[in-house]
């Protein structure tokens, strides 16, 4: 068995037992970790394979999350029909995007200003939109949350953190591929030197607009979550460009193009930031925003000392290549 | 012997600067061709009007008497054209190998088909003993071979190399030059490059065409040019770097 496997055996055994022993805000942080894992997962796949900066992913949580909980919300339609228009519709717009921005040339911090862009105006669009609630949010009836309903997507806390167990799990696998295909060597050409690339016989556009796909795709499923695990969906809450930030942040402080980055990088943010809020609150100091000095503090650090992230250096300390 | 590229009228201008005047050429399938010239007399222009980084403003290249002209860089290289760059651009973060697996992809169906042709490019380029490495850490002379690997890698009919010597110590430069040779004999490949390096085209080139200020000037076998060019050098009366 390699390390890299005896690795994840591991991580997967601990992530199985923690709800037996984690209380009710564990498994909640324990989710949170989990989601942002795999937003960050489905970010790099744009960024960390294929180069091309997004800081506008929230818009994909928020496609997501208004696609299916809409369709529960006025059809009583669940979870898992309205996946894959979740995801259709995600893939879409990251396409629609995509071909906008790489027709016209527009790259590097352009492109992510173009991706800001599109999640702000459709925040402001959903605003006007009263079939989904309008500012005043959509709110999807919890009827019970003892049993376990897999259908509905309604049950006790441990379900969600399960499901989003089975994403985040789902979504390395998936990237592990995509990396050793044709695609994870196009787009990392295309990422290393997209003019060799080219040079190559790569259809530049063609795949980056693929990874667009791919990227918003994912990202959505995470939104359907999102939904069923929040019940409330806010325009300015969903769509707000400190959500894409949160997003970003996993693969960064972790290791942006690599497969375990952001899921360490998720762990190490969520649980710094989830505990410096206990530590003041502990202490009688609630602070509001304390949570992004902390994002700020961890961002500064890593860029600072580990500039590739936390997981490069790590792995060479494991001996995983 | 039969043009596998031909080129016919091409000139293209950059704001009024005419950089490629009215030039025709052509590459004979199977020889080693080379474009010499002095520094601005457009030859990278004219190698990047045939790569497709640029259309031409008048004028047709034909290939394997298809017209090429206009084609984008991925279409080009789709044609049969592979290419290097006069300042390498490898993808550093890569391996070697993975580095010229990108390329074998264009012609390979499964990325282990691909694996392995790559890593016969990379030994026929007497890079193996590197193809772990990431890209980022080969020296200039490596970095130059992996240019060449990756574009055979595409299993190209015409290679292009662009000023592929630069700044090669001339011992590495008549490695480099074995190394073509060895590819023409075994694999009958055509080759058309573009070269300051003297002691390079000569070695290698079976045709020369002199270009001097976007226009072929003179044409013919190395030695016909080099007589040419003295007539050529007195009538000038500049130095063009022989």
């Amino acid at each position: 068995m390699s390390r890299a496997a005896l690795l994840l055996t591991g991580l997967l055994a601990v992530a199985l037992v923690f709800p037996w022993l984690a209380g009710g805000y564990a498994l909640s942080v324990g989710t949170l970790i989990l989601y942002f894992a795999y937003t960050s997962q489905s970010w790099n796949v744009m960024m960390g394979f294929a180069g091309q900066l997004s800081l506008g992913h929230a818009l994909y949580v928020g496609i997501g999350a208004y696609a299916a909980g809409a369709l529960f919300y006025h059809f009583g339609i669940g979870p898992w029909a309205g996946l894959p228009l979740a995801v259709a519709l995600a893939a879409l717009a990251g396409v629609v995007i995509a071909c906008l921005a790489f027709r016209f040339g527009v790259s590097g911090v352009y492109f992510a200003l173009l991706t800001i862009a599109f999640a702000e105006f459709t925040r402001i669009g959903f605003d006007h939109v009263s079939w989904t609630g309008g500012p005043g949010g959509m709110f999807l009836k919890v009827e019970q949350r003892d049993s376990i309903d897999l259908v509905h997507l309604r049950g006790p806390p441990a379900l969600y953190y399960y499901v989003m167990l089975a994403l985040t799990a789902g979504a390395l696998a998936l990237c592990s591929r995509l990396l050793g295909s044709r695609a994870g060597y196009y787009w990392r050409a295309i990422r290393e030197n997209e003019e060799a690339a080219q040079a190559l016989g790569i259809n530049v556009f063609r795949w980056k607009v693929l990874a667009m796909a791919i990227s918003a795709g994912m990202t959505a499923i995470s939104g359907v979550f999102f939904a069923f695990y929040n019940n409330s969906l806010f325009p300015e809450q969903v769509f707000n460009t400190g959500r894409s930030i949160e997003i970003v942040l996993g693969s960064v402080i972790g290791g942006v193009g690599t497969l375990f980055g952001p899921i360490f990088g998720a762990a190490v943010f969520t649980l710094l930031s989830e505990g410096a809020t206990e530590a003041l609150r502990a202490v009688g100091w609630e602070i509001p925003g304390s949570k992004g000095v902390v994002y700020g503090v961890v961002l500064l650090l890593v860029i600072v000392f580990l500039p590739q992230g936390i997981w490069p250096p790590l792995a060479r300390r494991l001996g995983i290549r | 012997m039969t043009a596998l590229l031909r080129a016919s009228g091409l000139s293209k201008s950059f704001r009024g600067l005419k950089a490629v005047a009215n030039a025709s050429f052509e590459v004979a399938e199977g020889q080693v061709s080379a474009l010499i010239g002095p520094n601005g007399a457009g030859k990278t222009t004219v190698f990047n009007l045939i790569a497709g980084v640029y259309a031409p403003d008048t004028g047709t290249i034909h290939f394997q008497g298809r017209p090429i002209h206009g084609l984008r860089p991925d279409q080009i290289c789709a044609a049969g054209i592979g290419r290097t760059f006069q300042l390498v651009k490898p993808f550093p973060a890569l391996s070697v190998l993975d580095n010229v697996i990108v390329g074998a992809l264009r012609v390979e169906r499964t990325v282990a088909a691909a694996r392995g042709a790559a890593h016969a490019v990379l030994r026929k380029l007497g890079l193996e003993a590197r193809a772990n490495d990431p890209a980022a850490t080969l020296t200039l002379s490596d970095r130059k071979r992996l240019e060449v690997a990756r574009a055979l890698a595409t299993r190209p009919r015409l290679l292009l190399l662009d000023e592929v010597m630069a700044g090669l110590r001339p011992t590495e430069c008549d490695q480099l030059v074995e190394a073509f040779r060895g590819l023409h004999r075994a694999e009958g490949l055509t080759i058309l490059l573009i070269e300051h390096v003297m002691r390079a085209v000569m070695a290698l080139a079976q045709h020369i065409a002199v270009l001097d200020r976007g226009a072929v000037i003179a044409r013919g076998t190395p030695d016909e040019v080099v007589r040419d060019m003295a007539v050529v050098q007195c009538y000038l009366g500049e130095d063009t770097e022989i």
